[in-house]
């Protein structure tokens, strides 16, 4: 088990060095130049040279690299580049936000999908399942910058049941908070909903077809039983894997529900970033993401492992 | 609650009355079971046999209403212990399966909750009926005991991969038989068990059987099974019984055409393909929901008459007790078909001695590298293979047949210092470093054609393919080629056209052979090619393989857990146990004897459906694990006829006890024959099983 844990850790590392070459690459391919970005059109070109200078991106790449890799050994990205204010000033409380939009999406979504993707499950084939899985597709199937734009029409510029604008005003209470971001929350749950529920349906479906379920029945079990202690432990194993893969995913931002709203969360940090080349905020924010991303997937293989001894036995080995 | 008008004195434990099911596929429901009719008496063992898809497991699960999401039952009814199953709510039906009825499955494995603890699935089955948690957890220990389960507190903290498949079936039958029940159902619960473990498993429920009365149905495929466990046989054809009685009369007299050709495919009284081919089945099975001739059987009945086309048989009485009867218009000429001389003769080759020596091992071992440390899975062997002779490999599972087979192929390589030649050249251990001509002559036929063939391709196309990657003929030759090939192996054209799936079990086994034909190779290693087809079947397979033996010389290697089987195919068996070859000689001499003592307990563990007598040499507990072997003779910890102070010492040589016959035993073969002959039990009661030790 430590082990495993340990192994795990050393992949993770061996990720995000990756994913800071990658991110290194992909600025330096970006067409432009950092300080005519940042200076703007009718900057000096002295003074952009000055700029460039200073912020080093005149020196040779390798060692522009080295810098990068230094950054993330030590976890400190340096100053941003537009804003002249340290990365982690910027990203940590923009991720902050995220997360708070993330985690109350999350407590909505994974509960409604399980217990619709059960009921689909075992109702299978009729109304209630052919019901859950349509909306479940259609749903998900239509980005969230459109579900977004059509509940903050209806709810806060209709009926006014909310605020157009998402970030709450410093000092409100957790519950004033709640209804602040529940709007922006409920267009993810839209979107994710319908993975959630269909995995748990197809992982319901093969645990109440298995021969372990069978011997659950011919014991006598109760059909709830049957449910609650043989099937749903077996049946949510993939089911956990695609939440931890959203935890991720939620984190880093959703670009189009924070613009919508008006949400200053990682995405737009991000935006702002690759339009002005801002490589320190750049890499601090996509690493950041990276590290999330995989204390996500690897708490739901944990968890996956505790549901399920097999598979860590078979880790093991 | 109804009664039956006419109660019978003693109620029966099981009553199925003229049960029909019907399976919905694309919407329209399709006849499985037309008309069962049988019953079951408290302390009773009835057995239903027949081929697969004729309603024997249908009949099972109906009679606890358990079917799948598209059956139903049509008609007629299911009483068990007077109660009607068919029309009980939904609690009742709980309420009977908590109480009254239990079921042991195929495949102990997947029966049970791979993520719960062995004690908690235990535990419940008795906390269902009412029993505090305390107390069923007491009677939880004392159910694993009964099974001979020595250590029942370990294994309750075991999950059910932690375990090997004999003591997951010992766990299964401890949670069936918890609440007493009146009815046991087992379906095939030996089935993937090897020879050994299956006959403990079987001397349990015998054990078992005695301490309770509940009525037990039970269904297997293997004849033999049945024949050792059950009073009573049933033998099923297109959902119907076409012949009941009990299993001895049953099997030494037939009284049904199908239970006659049914008895006449099984390879027994140690025939040898040398005395003729098997006797095979014409046909195939009804379809289910397909409309049924007058009599079920008349397309595929050697005795077929006008009347059986026209007449629907009539249930006849045979002998006086009511004990049994058939569905027959003949039975009177039945001696007809059984007296027919039911073997065609195959021409064989001159005997061994003289052969040329195809594939030569000498010295060859295999070790799997894991975690550092050496896993010897094949140890010193020393083979070789004639032109036209069938070498046959029997052991339990983890003996290292298959190591074998794939070292033979190259698939797996041999440890350096071990040689490999094939008609004289050194042959290299791994195929990538094998010259195309060696991988032409040498194919492979797997046990499961389904996950052989590809699934996506038609049969032409996968025969195409071989032949072009085997021989190298292109065009319109390798077309001819595919369509001789085919033709050689009595499929039809209209068979080339076909995907794997759209053919019969046997058929698709076919398309496997013609595909490791396809080369004209001169070797062909099987692996267990016929464990997965019905014996009518895999009489066909078997004929076939020796036909094609007989006219192309091919040499064989067949590994098989199937002791009639091997014995008709093989000219000579290696018998193999953690990798070392512990016997090797003619199959009649391994067969008659004196044997190696881990043979005899493979052979006497045999079910045989000829109900010979003979001592059963019990083995105990598993096979050890090949990481770390016993000292000595590896066989010593379950050896019967250990000599202690030898045998755990010093590792006997594989000497040569008779010409062509060889040994690795401490036991001098004058001493193994007098011991053998004299049937001399080795030991009197056997122990309880220990679990084997977690592997990390």
């Amino acid at each position: 088990m430590v082990r495993y844990l340990i192994k795990r850790l050393l992949l993770a590392v061996l990720t995000l060095w990756i994913l800071a070459t990658i991110v290194f690459v992909m600025v330096n391919l970006l067409p432009g130049n950092v300080g005519r970005q940042i200076l703007g059109p009718f900057a000096p070109p002295s003074e952009v040279t000055k700029f460039n200078h200073a912020i080093g991106t005149d020196r040779p790449l390798i060692s522009q690299y080295g810098h990068a890799l230094k950054n993330l050994a030590t976890l400190d990205f340096g100053t941003s580049y537009q804003f002249n204010k340290p990365v982690n000033d910027l990203v940590r409380p923009a991720m902050f936000r995220s997360g708070k939009l993330a985690v109350l999406a999350l407590l909505i979504t994974v509960p409604l999908g399980i217990v619709a993707g059960t009921i689909a499950a075992r109702r299978r084939d009729k109304f209630a399942d052919r019901f859950i899985v349509t909306t479940g597709l259609a749903a998900s199937s239509t980005p969230e910058f459109v579900t977004a734009a059509i509940i903050s029409w209806l709810f806060t510029i209709e009926l006014r049941w909310g605020h157009v604008f998402a970030d709450p005003p410093a000092g409100t209470s957790v519950i004033g908070q709640v209804r602040y971001l529940i709007f922006p929350a409920f267009a993810l749950v839209i979107v994710y909903f319908g993975y959630i529920a269909r995995m748990t349906r197809a992982g319901v479906i093969a645990a109440m077809e298995s021969d372990y379920t069978r011997t659950a029945v011919m014991k006598g079990l109760s059909a709830r039983k049957v449910m609650m202690k043989h099937v749903m432990r077996n049946a949510l194993g993939p089911t956990i894997s695609v939440v931890g893969v959203q935890v991720g995913y939620l984190f880093g931002g959703i670009l189009g529900v924070e613009l919508i709203f008006n949400y200053h969360g990682l995405g737009s940090v991000l935006q702002a970033a690759i339009g002005k080349h801002d490589l320190p905020v750049l890499q601090g924010a996509v690493l950041s993401i990276g590290v999330i991303y995989m204390l996500a997937t690897l708490a739901a293989d944990l968890l996956i492992a505790w549901l399920n001894p097999r598979v860590l036995a078979q880790v093991k080995r | 609650m109804t009664m039956t008008p006419t109660a019978p004195v003693k109620t029966a434990a099981l009553s199925i009355e003229d049960l029909e099911v019907a399976y919905t596929v694309r919407g329209i429901p399709r006849a499985v079971l037309r008309g069962v009719s049988f019953s079951v008496a408290p302390g009773e063992a009835y057995g239903l046999v027949g081929e697969s898809g004729c309603g024997k497991s249908t009949t099972a699960y109906a009679a606890l209403r358990y079917l799948p999401r598209n059956g139903t039952i049509t008609a007629g009814r299911v009483l068990v212990a007077g109660e009607d199953v068919t029309n009980m709510t939904t609690t009742e039906l709980q309420h009977f399966r908590a109480t009254e009825a239990s079921m042991v499955y195929q495949d102990p494995q997947s029966a049970m909750n791979p993520s719960v603890r062995i004690g908690r699935q235990v535990v419940e089955a008795f906390t269902l009926l009412g029993q505090p948690k305390k107390q069923a957890e007491e009677s939880a220990l004392q159910a694993l005991r009964k099974v001979r389960i020595a250590s029942p507190e370990s294994v309750m903290e075991r999950y059910p991969f932690q375990l090997s498949g004999g003591m997951q079936q010992r766990v299964v039958i401890a949670m069936a038989l918890a609440c007493n029940p009146k009815l046991l159902v087992l379906d095939e619960p030996t089935t993937g068990l090897d020879a050994t473990v299956e006959a403990e498993v079987l001397d349990l429920v015998r054990t078992l059987r005695t301490e309770s009365d509940a009525a037990i149905l039970m269904i297997a495929h293997n004849l033999g099974i049945i024949r050792g466990m059950c009073d009573r046989v049933g033998v099923m054809y297109a959902g119907k019984v076409v012949e009941e009685g009990p299993c001895e009369q049953v099997f030494d007299s037939p009284q049904h055409p199908y239970t006659v050709g049914l008895l006449k495919s099984l390879p027994r009284h140690g025939i040898r393909k040398s005395q003729g081919a098997l006797a095979t089945i014409p046909g195939i099975l009804p379809l289910i929901g397909t409309d049924l001739p007058t009599c079920v059987y008349v397309d595929r009945c050697p005795l077929a008459d006008e009347l059986c086309h026209t007449v629907i048989p009539p249930v006849v009485a045979v002998g006086d007790d009511g004990l049994r009867f058939t569905r027959c218009h003949h039975p009177d000429r039945i001696p007809e078909i059984i007296d027919d001389a039911p073997y065609v003769d195959i021409e064989m080759l001159a005997p061994l001695e003289g052969r040329e020596g195809v594939l030569e091992l000498s010295h060859v071992s295999k070790t799997f590298r894991q975690k550092g440390s050496g896993i010897p899975a094949l140890v010193d062997v020393e083979l070789s293979l004639g032109e036209g002779e069938t070498l046959g490999i029997v052991g339990e599972s983890g003996s290292g047949k298959s190591t074998l087979a794939k070292t033979m192929l190259g698939i797996e390589s041999a440890d350096d210092g071990g040689d490999l030649s094939l008609h004289g050249h050194p042959l290299p251990p791994a195929t990538s470093k094998r010259s195309s001509e060696d991988k032409r002559s040498m194919q492979m036929i797997f046990q499961n054609p389904d996950s052989a063939l590809n699934r996506s391709w038609s049969v032409r196309r996968i025969l195409l393919r071989s032949v072009r990657k085997l021989t190298g003929i292109t065009g319109d030759a390798a077309n001819d080629r595919v369509e001789k090939l085919a033709a050689h192996l009595r499929l039809t054209p209209r068979h080339l056209d076909l995907k794997p799936r759209q053919l019969s079990g046997g058929l698709k086994q076919r398309v496997a052979i013609a595909r490791a034909f396809a080369g004209d190779p001169r070797i062909v290693v099987c692996d267990e090619p016929t464990s997965a087809l019905d014996v009518s079947v895999q009489a066909a397979i078997l004929n076939l393989l020796a036909d094609l033996q007989a006219e192309n010389k091919t040499s064989y290697v067949f590994i098989t857990h199937d002791m009639g089987v091997v014995r008709y195919l093989a000219d000579r068996i290696a018998v193999l146990y953690l990798g070392r070859i512990q016997e090797i000689g003619l199959t009649d001499d391994v067969f008659i004897g004196p044997h190696h003592p881990y043979t005899e307990a493979l052979l006497s563990a045999v079910p045989s459906v000829d109900g010979e007598t003979k001592v059963r040499i019990r083995l105990d507990g598993e096979i050890p694990s090949p990481a770390n072997p016993p000292s000595g003779c590896v066989f010593h910890p379950r050896c019967p006829r250990v000599i202690p102070g030898v045998c755990e010492v010093t590792e006997p040589a594989l000497v040569e006890v008779s010409p062509n016959h060889s040994m690795r035993c401490h036991i001098p073969i004058e001493e193994l024959r007098r011991l053998q002959s004299s049937g001399i039990s080795p030991h009197a009661e056997a122990a309880p099983l220990e679990p084997e030790p977690l592997q990390e």
